[in-house]
């Protein structure tokens, strides 16, 4: 057993999170949120990285990894805040013409709700009757659709590892607010309370990360509602803590605090719900084989 | 990243089943939780069986007595004996979980011939001289003094939460060689004789009604220059090699054991009924992922420190803050499974329950356990 990154795991981390520095870094973050739209250069280079066809068989043009892979590209991407219907985009490689390089933008039906479906090229799943929302994430458009498409446990997954990228982005947020914001006289990060948000923040990460990574290498249906439920308390509990760090400021436009926190609450609505989630890993209980108690 | 375990892994786990199987069912009873003495025996019994099976001290260093065993043979040690039911390390927990590795990374050759053997041999039982009424959480400002006399120190104070103090031959003991030097510093590293005059135990009982612990006066207690392990005042660095030790795998068998417990409170509220109860039975398959989850961290972290060779990393800290709550919160979910039995003595639910109160203060409080994660691993700056 050797539950840790191997190196190629950490390069291919590396890379995604240089290319999303670059091509997605704070600038572009904000200038998103002034001018929301799909970037269709991005969409693209995203392709031709091999973000789309990270689990397509070299044999097909792919890359030719598997889900851990793509779990730590999904995660880079939660950290980033990278817009688009990312996880359809993924899932249609291999189904969907030019999903594989970015040439296409595939938006698909998740529970009831459908994003970036004025911007799609290929939809997938039953649209009829859709009617727009006013999206509570200024950066992710919303439909709403009268009829619910089944969860896509690997959809579930990747935005599970979506979350923890947000999770340990708004930590890390966090952490550099406190370290350098002074009141008193001091670090606001030296007072015991604000250390305590923060390394609850951390507790909840790592928890979720275990959990989001084992997924990825068992594929488990358990194991993955374990990470979405997890991942999601990390992502949603993280960005409301790193708000509260940055006091005022937090609350205002400017801060890029409630960008993560109304993704995560987004996300958070993809997939299995979480009681759907805690009534599986309940039935798992009861069928569990009995032992001994000492 | 890879969960999957080497065929010799497999083959140490089979093997150890095997033997589980064979040896478990001729175990005598398990001795009442405030019978000390049946309690030693039983557990010295046990490790004296590990120890002709060549499972004692799995983890510790072959030069040390040990089998050296890498920390994925000792999760799978953990796992199995746990899920077997096979019985904890008791009385042996501070010698084989912080003084024995404690001796066999500082002490001198000697000191490692006289005490690691008889431990691992199930002979000797040791307690822990750390904690004092004034020095718990804030355990440099201890305040047990030591002076030299010839080749003695005279050492006088107290000392509490020492578990097993009453059935116990040697303390791991920390007292203050140097009162004027800063409190880190000044403190040295002792291996006290239980049997020592000027020694008294009074035990203390918890509010779970048993004498898990006591209180252990000293006055004037001579113990040998010899037993001191490390330097002279340098018993702050020896301490946090032992805490390092007790953090890295103290919790391992404990988050099977949540498992096997939840999956048992699962079949009570099937008998009694509260399953049909939808909050209750969603925060039964909420608290199934928290401990899926903690196992899979244990995995994370135990592959982590076979990374970098065997030395358990800070990532503990994180662990336990994380299980010591979902310990608390899988018995309140237990005593609303069982409704009024929850408050009847009788039930061994409401005894775990009463000692799961113990665990988000025990080997360092949840408060500094945030703090330490807050200054070592996010950098936050310490408070004044």
């Amino acid at each position: 057993m050797d539950f840790q990154l191997t190196d190629d795991q950490r390069a291919l981390r590396a890379g995604v999170r240089e290319l999303l520095d670059r091509r997605f870094g704070r600038e572009q973050l904000r200038a998103a949120v002034d001018a929301p739209g799909l970037d269709r250069a991005l969409w693209r280079e995203l392709g031709e990285a091999g973000f789309f066809a990270l689990r397509l068989p070299e044999t097909a043009g792919g890359v030719g990894l598997g889900l851990p892979e793509a779990v730590l590209a999904f995660e880079e991407a939660g950290r980033a805040l990278l817009t688009g219907p990312l996880v359809a985009t993924h899932l249609a490689v291999g189904e969907v013409p030019g999903a594989a390089t970015g040439e296409s933008v595939v938006a698909a039906v998740d529970g009831t709700l459908v994003e970036w479906l004025d911007e799609a090229d290929v939809v997938r799943g039953d649209v009829t009757g859709a009617v727009a929302m006013r999206s509570a994430d200024p950066l992710t458009p919303l439909h709403r659709v009268p009829r619910v498409a089944p969860p896509d446990p690997v959809a579930a997954l990747l935005t599970a590892a979506e979350q923890l990228g947000s999770a340990s982005r708004t930590c890390e947020l966090a952490v550099q607010h406190a370290r350098t914001r002074e009141q008193f006289g001091q670090p606001i990060g030296a007072f015991q309370a604000v250390k305590h948000l923060c390394s609850e923040m951390l507790v909840r990460v790592e928890v979720a990360r275990g959990a989001v990574y084992a997924a990825a290498v068992t594929a488990d249906p358990l194991d993955i509602a374990t990470a979405g439920l997890l991942a999601d308390e990390a992502a949603e509990l993280g960005a409301r803590d790193c708000l509260q760090v940055h006091g005022g400021m937090g609350f205002t436009w400017e801060s890029d605090v409630h960008l993560h926190l109304k993704r995560a609450w987004l996300r958070a609505r993809r997939g299995q719900s979480a009681a759907e989630a805690e009534e599986a890993l309940a039935e798992d209980l009861r069928i569990a084989a009995p032992g001994p108690r000492t | 990243m890879d969960l999957s375990y080497t065929p010799e892994e497999e083959e140490f786990r089979a093997h150890l089943r095997e033997w589980l199987a064979k040896v478990l069912p001729g175990l005598p009873p398990k001795p009442s939780p405030d019978d000390w003495p049946g309690r030693r025996a039983y557990d010295l019994g046990w490790q004296r069986m590990l120890y002709d099976a060549g499972y004692a001290g799995l983890h510790w260093p072959a030069d040390a007595g040990g089998r050296g065993a890498t920390p994925t043979q000792h999760l799978i040690f953990l796992e199995e004996t746990e899920k077997a039911g096979a019985p904890y390390v008791g009385a042996n927990f501070v010698g084989l979980l912080h003084a024995g590795p404690t001796i066999a990374a500082e002490g001198s050759a000697g000191q490692r011939a006289r005490w690691l053997p008889p431990v691992l041999r199930g002979e000797e039982v040791w307690c822990q001289g750390f904690s004092e009424p004034d020095a718990g959480s804030d355990l440099a400002a201890l305040r047990t003094r030591a002076r030299r006399d010839g080749d003695d120190y005279v050492v006088s104070g107290s000392k509490i939460w020492t578990s097993h103090a009453e059935v116990a031959d040697w303390c791991e003991l920390l007292v203050r060689t140097d009162a004027k030097a800063p409190k880190h510093r000044g403190i040295s590293w002792l291996a006290m004789p239980m049997d020592a005059p000027g020694i008294t135990v009074r035990p203390l009982r918890t509010l779970a009604g048993s004498t898990e612990f006591a209180e252990v006066f000293l006055d004037e207690v001579r113990v040998p220059v010899a037993n001191r392990v490390g330097e002279e005042n340098d018993g702050w660095r020896v301490t946090m090699v032992t805490l390092s030790f007790e953090r890295g795998t103290a919790f391992v068998g404990e988050v099977v054991a949540c498992r096997r417990v939840l999956g048992e409170l699962a079949r009570e509220a099937r008998k009694n009924g509260r399953w049909d109860d939808v909050p209750l039975r969603r925060r039964l398959g909420r608290l199934n992922a928290e401990f899926r989850a903690l196992w899979r961290l244990t995995q994370w972290n135990v592959s982590e420190s076979e990374r970098s060779g065997g030395v358990p990393g800070i990532g503990g800290s994180v662990f336990k803050l994380s299980y010591s709550r979902a310990r608390q919160d899988l018995y309140d979910a237990a005593a609303d499974v069982l409704g009024p039995e929850a408050l009847d003595l009788d039930s061994p639910w409401t005894l775990d329950r009463l000692s799961s109160l113990s665990y988000t203060i025990a080997a360092g409080t949840s408060q500094i356990q945030r703090n330490i994660v807050a200054e070592r691993i996010l950098g936050l700056p310490k408070g004044r």
